[in-house]
This record gives structure tokens, C-alpha cells and sequence, in this order.
């Protein structure tokens, strides 16, 4: 896989990895992250992922991949285990977000966190003048059948670091188009008009 | 367990194959057991598929289990019904590809397909050893595995693949020759036998030491102990199947009737399919041999012999990248023993990947055609052999 294949949020977190760092993907799903960064920054990469089908998709392309729960399968690695643990576009599906964030904190150096925001103009549109909960592309699922259990915004997530006792170290707020190949940065209002939100966290 | 199971032939084949001899231990340099006793000679019948490249690095080395033999792909004549045991996983363009690597697999000591084991002549005595052979291990199987290996002058095992007791063979390997071992991927198995394991096989064997013609082991000259190995075979095809393969394959579905007959006889499908896997059995295999290899599994405990019961200090010198793979349905090594496996790896920073593959047939599912698993297989060793 080129690197320009690779998906506009995680060509920005791609961006923000060392070389040579060990690296946790949690639900990383098919791999593609993981297997880029394994490339073309020579990480030793790990990942868990829950899906028999994604983890044998892993496994096709080398990447090394633990079939299971994340919150569980954290547990047994050692502390700082890993340069960075990297939660793309699952935290909002995650039961108890903050003890997620803790082990990420306990593993790893440093997390990536990524989200959709659940502030972008179109949901805030959508509630207001539907008055049905919103369905967006980046949220594309009716509130009976959503993964997504935990919505939030870019805003939220700031306070979250608050309460939960994590360190920002940076932040991108991105707009990607349809096919997700391309983005740009929102530096405007990006709780208004970022579509995803992309943190790298640390240690307080 | 079961091997020699009916197959798809898809794919190509490796063609014909032979079977080889290495001897080794010849008197006195007996080889020195676990069992604190020591053997020689040992013969060790193998056969390898595959081309060895140049710089010996695509040597992959199947273990088989407790039934097993060195045939594992190809045909001994043009005119033979069957191909080896994976036929379906070794051969060109398939899981293990042998226009890429060079396949060997071996039959294990104590077993009864060309290897030493009981049912060989005893040069003290000139006659079969019978229950004078000595109790072999896991770890036994190994090292004449390593002897051959060495005896093949080769250095380094791009992967060892096996399942059940191959696999136990595997871990065994990776934990004593941690340096040779480039990849290691263990099936359906585990470092050690539950109770629950152990209770199955001590049934399969009182089933043959009950035979009157076992005749505490020795009945070379005889009649064999056929009855007590075909029930010691049946209680094996139970534990290697499952609730749900049973029930999808058999339910209650009745043979050759369309009544019950009220007779002793096989009225049941089930009967009558167990029956038959049993009757099969004894035109190939050794009554000892059974119960040798069987003693050989439940004494395996990875933990207890290298780590003093702990699995993380026995894997602390493995370097090999590993694949762990088990199977929804295997009730005689369940997931959870994969996990414990697994778990343990993590915590002594090994490369580690893991799969469960969602399948009905219970054990013996890591011998059935499975695109999944070829798949698993074929990427793993890719990116093992990238990373050599």
C-alpha cells in the first residue's frame, strides 16, 4: 500500500509517530495504520483488534495482531510498554472512556486519540431542524443500531483531559471529503466545523 | 487428532514424495530420555517437499500429532488414494507453499510409521519392545527432531507449524532452541493438559490395557489388542469433534433404518461413524504407541518444567515471532488455554499475534479445509520470511 492510500486522519497521526517507536493500535481494525507506519517509520508495531475477519487481514499483510477486547487485552502488557497507543475513531464506541484512557496512559509514553465531533455544523443542523438524532456521514448510524454510544465534541474532549488527568500535547481538528482520502485543517471555530477530531495525549 | 481425515484435493500437489531414515544413537551413544532410561539406535523416518535455497532459510518444520506420520503432502505412488495428512495446507501455491519453502516433517519417537517406538525390535532382546520401551515426552520428541535437523545440516527454522500435540512440539522447541527458531506457530493447543484432557486419554487407555491381547504390552506375536485400541480411538473422535459438529453431522439420525431395531448393534449414525474411525484405526496404528504418546501429552507442562509454574518465565528466552491460533468449537484445548498462552507472551514482550477462528468442528477443525487458516498461514510466514 502507497502511503497516499492511506486515509486523511491517519495520514495526520502517521505524521505525529517517531521512527523506530513501538507502537499499540487498539481496534485497528484491517490494519492499514499500522502497516504504514510498520514501512515507512520501521515501528514495531502491535495491534488488538476484536474481529476475526480484520485480524486475519492483519495478519495477511505482517502486521501483529491480537484477536480481542481492548480494555482486556491492555491489561497484560507490562507499564510503558509501548512509545504510543493509538485509539482511532473508537473511543466514542468505548463503555468506560476514562479507564481507557488510563491504561492507554499506563502502556504507552503517549496516546492518539481520534473522534468524530459530535459539535460539527451538520449534527447541531440536524438536531435543530429535524428533532431526530442526527445522522451525518461521519456518524451514519439511527440511534438503535449506532455503535457510537458516546458522543462527543472537540470541546468535550478539552474538559475530558481536565477530569480524567491527561496532558494535550497536540491537537488537529480536520475536515476530510467524502472518499476520506483527503482533508484539510480547521483553524476556524473547529468545534463548529471540524469533522474529526485528532489529539495526541500525554502524562500529567 | 484424527488426520488422514477425507479431503478436498484442490491446488496443486507436491507430487510423489519419499520416506527417509536417519538413524542416530547407536550404541553407545545411546540417547538419554527424560525418563532418566536411554534408547539406541533411533531410527527417525522423515520426508521433506520444497527445494532448500542456497542460504538454508526456508526451512519450515511440520510436527505432526498423536497419530501422525512423516507423510505429510504428497503421494508415495501415482497410484495411492490418499495424499499426507495436510495435503491440503503443504504444496505449491498453497498455505505452505513449497515452490517457496522446503518442508520437512518427521515422525515422532514412540510412534509406529518408521520412527523407534514400541513396536520396534529391542537389540537387547531381539524382539519388540513392547511396555519395555522406555516412557518418552515431549521434550524427547524434540530433541531427535533436533537431531535430525542438524544431521540435515540446517541452522535455522524459518517456522515450526503443528497442531494439538504438534503444537505442544512446537512451544517445546521454541523454549529449548530459542536461537534456531525464526517463527513459531502453535494450533489449536496448549502448555499443558487439563484434568479434563487427561481423564479422556486415561479412559482410551484402560480401554487398551482392559484388551485381553494386550498382554501388559506384549502381543507382537499374537492377536492384537484391536478392540481395546478401536474404543481408545473412539473416545479420542469424541473429544476431537463437538456438541455442535455432532449435532449438524449425525443428531440422531439413525444408520441403514428407518426404525429402531432395538439391538446392540450401530443404530445410530453417530454409533455406526465412531465405529467405523475405530476399525480404521487399527490397520494403522500401534495399541503402545497409543499409549506412549498419550502419557508423552499429559506429561507436558510447559510452565511446571521451565518456568516453575510460571508460563512467562518459560517463554522469557523465546525470541521466535509467534501465531497462536485456536478454534470456537474445541472443547479439549478451549480458547481460554490459547489466551493463558498468549497472555504470557505479552508480558514477556513477544511478538505475539493471536486468532480464534469461528468454526463448528471442534478440534480437529486445524486439519479440515479452511481458507482462513491458509491465509493466516501463507501471510505469517511472508512476513516471516521478509523478516529473516
Amino acid at each position: 500500500m502507497k502511503p497516499e492510500k492511506l486515509r486523511y486522519d491517519l495520514k495526520i497521526i502517521a505524521s505525529w509517530i517517531e521512527p523506530e517507536s513501538k507502537v499499540l493500535g487498539l481496534g485497528c481494525g484491517e490494519g492499514d495504520l499500522l502497516y504504514w507506519l510498520k514501512k515507512e517509520k520501521n515501528v514495531q508495531e502491535r495491534g488488538i483488534e476484536i474481529e476475526e475477519s480484520k485480524v486475519v487481514k492483519c495478519i495477511e499483510k505482517g502486521i501483529s495482531v491480537l484477536q480481542g477486547d481492548i480494555n482486556e487485552e491492555m491489561e497484560d502488557y507490562p507499564d510503558n510498554a509501548f512509545d504510543y497507543a493509538i485509539c482511532s475513531q473508537t473511543l466514542q464506541q468505548v463503555y468506560e472512556p476514562s479507564n481507557l484512557i488510563h491504561s492507554m496512559m499506563r502502556i504507552a509514553k503517549m496516546g492518539v486519540v481520534s473522534f468524530p465531533n459530535f459539535g460539527h455544523i451538520n449534527v447541531r443542523m440536524h438536531l435543530a431542524f429535524t428533532g431526530r438524532a442526527p445522522v451525518t456521514r461521519q456518524l451514519p448510524y439511527s440511534w438503535h443500531d449506532t455503535p457510537n454510544i458516546r458522543v462527543l465534541s472537540l470541546n468535550d474532549f478539552q474538559k475530558f483531559s481536565n477530569q480524567v488527568g491527561f496532558k494535550i500535547l497536540k491537537k488537529a481538528a480536520i475536515n476530510t471529503t467524502r472518499t476520506q482520502h483527503h482533508g484539510k485543517m480547521v483553524t476556524f471555530l473547529p468545534n463548529l466545523f471540524a469533522t474529526y477530531g485528532i489529539f495526541l495525549i500525554g502524562k500529567e | 487428532m484424527s488426520e488422514y481425515i477425507e479431503q478436498n484435493q484442490t491446488g496443486g500437489s507436491v507430487g510423489i514424495v519419499a520416506k527417509q531414515f536417519f538413524t542416530f544413537a547407536e550404541p553407545p551413544d545411546l540417547l538419554n530420555l527424560e525418563s532418566k532410561s536411554s534408547i539406541g539406535p533411533v531410527i527417525i523416518a522423515y520426508e521433506t517437499c520444497g527445494t532448500l535455497n542456497p542460504e538454508k532459510s526456508n526451512v519450515i518444520l511440520v510436527l505432526h500429532a498423536l497419530s501422525g506420520d512423516s507423510h505429510v503432502a504428497g503421494y508415495y505412488d501415482p497410484k495411492d488414494t490418499k495424499p499426507g495428512w495436510w495435503d491440503i495446507m503443504v504444496g505449491p501455491g498453497k498455505g505452505i507453499d513449497t515452490d517457496k519453502y522446503f518442508v520437512i516433517c518427521s515422525n515422532i519417537i514412540g510412534s509406529c510409521a518408521g520412527s523407534t517406538g514400541p513396536s520396534s525390535i529391542n537389540p537387547e532382546t531381539d524382539k519388540e519392545y513392547g511396555t519395555l520401551f522406555p516412557h518418552i515426552t515431549v521434550g524427547d520428541m524434540v530433541e531427535t527432531q533436533k537431531a535430525l535437523i542438524d544431521h540435515l545440516k540446517i541452522k535455522s527454522i524459518l517456522s515450526l507449524i503443528g497442531g494439538s500435540v504438534g503444537g505442544m512440539q512446537v512451544l517445546e522447541w521454541c523454549v529449548r532452541y530459542p536461537d534456531m527458531v525464526k517463527s513459531a506457530i502453535p494450533l489449536a493447543t496448549t502448555t499443558k493438559h487439563s484434568a479434563l484432557a487427561i481423564a479422556f486419554n486415561e479412559v482410551a487407555r484402560q480401554a487398551i490395557m482392559a484388551d485381553p491381547n494386550w498382554n501388559q504390552g506384549h502381543y507382537y506375536s499374537g492377536k492384537k489388542p484391536d478392540m481395546g485400541l478401536a474404543i481408545a480411538r473412539m473416545i479420542g473422535h469424541i473429544t476431537y469433534l463437538s456438541d455442535e459438529s455432532m449435532r449438524l453431522k449425525f443428531g440422531r439420525k439413525l444408520q441403514n433404518r428407518s426404525a429402531l431395531s432395538f439391538e446392540f448393534g450401530a443404530e445410530f449414525q453417530v454409533e455406526s461413524y465412531l465405529q467405523h474411525q475405530g476399525n480404521k484405526f487399527i490397520e494403522r496404528f500401534d495399541a503402545n504407541s497409543f499409549l506412549y504418546i498419550t502419557k508423552a501429552a499429559d506429561y507436558f507442562d510447559l510452565a511446571g518444567q521451565y518456568g516453575s509454574g510460571s508460563l512467562v518465565n518459560a517463554f522469557s528466552k523465546c525470541k521466535s515471532k509467534f501465531l497462536v491460533v485456536s478454534y470456537t468449537s474445541d472443547w479439549l484445548y478451549p480458547t481460554y488455554q490459547s489466551k493463558e498462552m498468549v497472555k504470557a507472551m505479552k508480558k514477556s514482550n513477544m511478538d505475539v499475534s493471536f486468532c480464534e477462528i469461528d468454526a463448528q468442528w471442534g478440534h480437529d477443525a486445524f486439519l479440515l479445509p479452511n481458507d482462513r487458516l491458509d491465509n493466516l498461514i501463507r501471510g505469517f510466514l511472508r512476513s516471516a520470511s521478509n523478516e529473516t
